[in-house]
């Protein structure tokens, strides 16, 4: 690589809307929500925003966002890769302010998926074949990623039973986590009972394994590491990007022997290249807390052992042992990741960042439901977020690392 | 010398014992079972499916023609053959030709074929026969009906049955009909049709037939007669001078009618145990008879290896729901997603590629490989050396496959949830995502083994179209 992100933009100000199934609110209503928290947060005014990125995988051009803020002329560039988007609208809001090209600008996500009358992601909202012959090239995303599953349990020797258990451990602690934030979907607990014994909905996968269609909008004000810090001065500390990678599949699982189902590439591509930029060597001790694309509780599972924090193979364990737990050693979805804080798919990389930008600043309780025990992790300092749009045989990986100034 | 070469047949997984359709409409009682095409199946993948058990060693590219017969074509404007012949991947400059609106189809485009190969004008003919009629629900046909196919291959080199002689006799005589636009058979008086039609006609016929070749009803070793009724027809072969050892089981309580299918699949099943030397005779039944007397050769031994009508009967699975059928038939209304359009256009640039389920060998570094995204199947880049256009073709659905890995889908199941998804990677190489069929979910796991089944891909938008799924290899 030619250069790295690292410590040269920071984060100033950061919304999230609630997420959920907003029967109360539209797509603008969201992105107005979320943009002026951010702004809010940041101390400064719409008109101070140079340029911004829209994340969206339902609307279409720049003016889904300058619409909704009525910006004035502004460059906006809308972006749109599956599940990353966020996380790629906020990559490149971050090159532009490193290349000095602009000071402050805004990177937004969101989408709105429950006005499509249908449970699921409703069609037309991703992109879809047009030919007949292909038509069922891939299907719907829940037996995709269950035959990671049924892979990994094979391969490793697993009962259905302790792969059941395993898995469903992953969405009984995202609903832990989910149930103390104010903002998230779910926030309910769930018996292991519950979950185990759920219906399929793609065997093995049941209910409890797959997370829910979310309607969200998520914001960042994206700046130099200077005017962060004088816009910050007396409050929380800016969020400084440590590491922004992408990595695109060729889209070949499905067709090449070589890929064993168990497994992402891509994720192991993209997070040995942040480790890099962000100059971490050992990621199990190094990165405080992560949120990793959860579409289904074996994705997150998988995440673990392709993003190095687990073995190759060891990851029930770690799992069993409550070590992704949020008291555990490497907390991941302290919100309740994509299972519980839910998926609005072009808004879920940015929200992800937030509950970083929350925790680094040491003010994620204030998103606290009532009666609950604190959510806040003690002393964090490095962040991750990762993002699987598409398949586990193909599909476009984010992996970004954030942190405190210095870390 | 013209003849039959190979022979093939096809019969659905899905039996419905015909209890279970009684159970639905309140009554009891119900004799044996009727085969029901699956919600994906119709004539086009029934004739594939008979065709490949049929060309089974035959190179697909030396066939002329493919004369499919069928009542129910999926296509009242299209040719349906063309489908059939691309899907089993024959070259461009074949004769294909639908035969259809007659019960005798079938019998038609067999000796269509004979006639063409005999004149010298093709070397090798397929010959596909299909059938899935619908009776009215709640009816006898509903019940008496069946759904199937059988496949010959007509040439002149390796003989395996000959033609010895046949007999017509043409009568408007319309004990069913069904007119455009009618989706139910339509059926005059019953003892019309069987006292002055099935009861009369084909005994003349066959005497027809026999006296012409100076033979008697002892020459002939099986009697394979069209009967929608097993006691009209026991009936008729005593009245021809058969006895009931002579007359070939007309699959009635296994399979059902199969209407213009059901004559050849009976000739299928005779010829599974046909010796060298051994008569069978033909005899077909709709609007006036046919009969035909055929001998088997010394090559009949050598195709003893086709699934037929045995192995096909052997395979099966109960479809015990009533309202499953209906759906299937599309007899209920069906909440739809809206589904995608077929692009005639796309399907038509990716012909070779698509239907015949073709990928590519990579000739740089020998790489075998399938390519099936949102938009194309067409490769360009080598998914291990990254070559450009550097392929020759390479098909992949007559290889069989392991599962790599699978879901059984009930979200997203569609018509008959859960839908499989399979992960297979093929004998020889190569990789794909596959539907999978005609499976009990408890069998699947790791390593299952599997062939290439073509089957409807329904897409909603006033087209169908077709693709390949996969299917447990059960031998």
């Amino acid at each position: 690589m030619a250069g790295s992100i690292r410590d040269r933009v920071a984060v100033a100000g950061m919304g999230c809307t609630r997420f959920g199934e907003r029967w109360d609110a539209g797509a603008h209503d969201l992105i107005v929500e979320a943009a002026y928290e951010a702004l809010e947060d940041a101390g400064i005014e719409i008109t101070d925003i140079q340029a911004a990125w829209m994340g969206t995988a339902t609307m279409s051009t720049g003016m889904s966002l300058s619409e909704p803020l009525r910006l004035q002329y502004i460059p906006v560039t809308r972006i749109e890769n599956a599940c990353a988007t966020a996380s790629d609208a906020f990559r490149n809001a971050c090159y532009a302010v490193a290349a000095g090209i602009y000071d402050i600008v805004l990177a937004v996500g969101a989408d709105k998926y429950k006005d499509g009358g249908l449970s699921g992601l409703t069609d037309g909202s991703m992109p879809g074949p047009g030919h007949a012959m292909t038509a069922g090239a891939t299907g719907p995303p829940p037996a995709q990623f269950a035959m990671l599953a049924t892979t990994y349990f094979d391969h490793y020797g697993l009962s259905f039973e302790e792969g059941k258990h395993m898995i469903g451990r992953v969405s009984w602690k995202s609903h832990l986590n989910g149930q103390r934030h104010k903002k998230a979907h779910f926030q309910r607990e769930v018996s292991m009972d519950a979950i185990l014994n759920a219906p399929m909905i793609a065997w093995p996968l049941g209910l409890y394994d797959c997370c829910g269609v979310s309607d969200g909008a998520a914001a960042a004000v994206i700046t130099t590491p200077e005017i962060a810090k004088r816009l910050r001065k007396g409050k929380e500390p800016p969020m400084f990007v440590k590491a922004l990678q992408i990595a695109m599949a060729p889209n070949d699982g499905n067709f090449n022997t070589k890929f064993d189902y168990m497994h992402v590439e891509a994720t192991v591509r993209a997070g040995e290249r942040a480790y890099e930029e962000a100059g971490i060597t050992n990621p199990r001790e190094q990165i405080s807390m992560a949120e990793v694309h959860d579409c289904f509780s074996i994705t997150e599972a998988v995440t673990m052992e392709d993003l190095k924090f687990s073995e190759r193979g060891k990851v029930l364990r770690d799992i069993e042992d409550g070590f992704f737990d949020l008291d555990g050693g490497l907390p991941v979805q302290p919100d309740g990741g994509l299972k519980c804080f839910g998926h609005p798919i072009g808004a879920s990389g940015i929200r992800m960042l937030y509950e970083m930008y929350n925790q680094l600043q040491g003010r994620a309780d204030r998103m606290l439901n009532p009666g609950q025990p604190s959510r806040q992790i003690k002393d964090p300092k490095l962040g991750l977020t990762h993002n699987l749009g598409g398949g586990p045989a193909g599909c476009a990986i984010f992996v970004g690392i954030v942190g405190l100034e210095g870390a | 010398m013209a003849g039959i070469v190979s022979y093939g047949a096809y019969i659905p997984y899905y039996r419905m014992p015909r209890s279970v359709i009684n159970v639905a409409w309140g009554r009891g009682g119900g004799r044996g079972e009727r085969a029901v095409a699956g919600y994906d199946e119709d004539s086009i993948s029934m004739s594939v499916s008979a065709g490949i058990d049929c060309l089974k060693g035959t190179d697909p590219k030396t066939v002329d023609a493919v004369y499919m017969a069928t009542t129910t074509p999926p296509y009242l404007e299209r040719q349906n053959s063309n489908i059939v012949a691309t899907a089993l991947d024959f070259r461009r400059d074949v004769r294909n030709t639908d035969f259809g609106n007659s019960l005798r189809a079938g019998v038609n485009a067999l000796q269509a074929a004979v006639e063409a190969v005999a004149a010298g004008s093709l070397n090798k003919v397929l010959v596909t026969v299909a059938d899935m009629r619908l009776g009215a629900p709640a009816g006898e046909h509903e019940q008496s009906f069946g759904d199937g196919a059988a496949a010959f291959l007509v040439g002149n080199e390796g003989v395996a049955v000959e033609i010895e002689g046949s007999y017509t006799y043409s009568d408007d005589l319309s004990d069913y009909w069904r007119r455009d636009g009618d989706t139910f058979i339509s059926q005059w008086e019953d003892r019309f049709g069987r006292d002055e039609g099935y009861n009369k006609i084909p005994v003349e016929v066959v005497k027809g037939v026999l006296g012409k070749l100076n033979l008697t009803p002892k020459d002939i070793t099986k009697a394979c007669i069209f009967g929608a009724n097993a006691r009209a027809q026991a009936g008729i072969a005593r009245a021809m001078g058969f006895t009931p050892e002579q007359v070939q089981d007309p699959l009635l309580d296994s399979v059902g009618n199969t209407g213009t299918a059901l004559a050849l699949m009976l000739l299928v099943a005779a010829l599974e145990d046909a010796t060298p030397g051994e008569r069978s005779l033909l005899v077909s039944w709709g609007n006036g008879c046919d009969a035909v007397v055929l001998k088997a050769t010394g090559e009949i031994e050598k195709i003893k290896d086709r699934r037929a009508i045995k192995r096909h009967l052997a395979v099966k699975g109960t479809l015990d729901n009533y309202g499953k059928y209906m759906q299937w038939r599309g007899l209920v209304p069906t909440p739809s997603r809206g589904g995608m359009r077929v692009s005639m256009s796309a399907e038509w640039r990716e012909r070779q590629l698509g239907l015949p389920l073709y990928g590519v060998k990579c000739l740089n570094c020998g790489t075998v490989q399938l390519y099936m995204s949102g938009s194309s199947m067409r490769a360009h880049i080598c998914l291990e050396c990254q070559a450009k256009d550097n392929f020759e073709p390479y098909r992949f659905a007559d290889k069989t496959g392991k599962t790599v890995s699978f879901s059984h889908d009930f979200l997203g199941g569609g018509i008959n949830p859960p839908m499989t998804r399979a992960v297979i990677d093929f004998e020889g190489g190569g990789r794909g995502l596959f539907d999978m069929v005609d499976r009990d979910p408890e069998e699947c796991k790791v390593g299952l083994p599997v062939e290439m089944t073509f089957r409807k891909v329904p897409l909603g938008v006033g087209s169908s179209s077709y693709f390949w799924k996969c299917k447990p290899v059960r031998e």
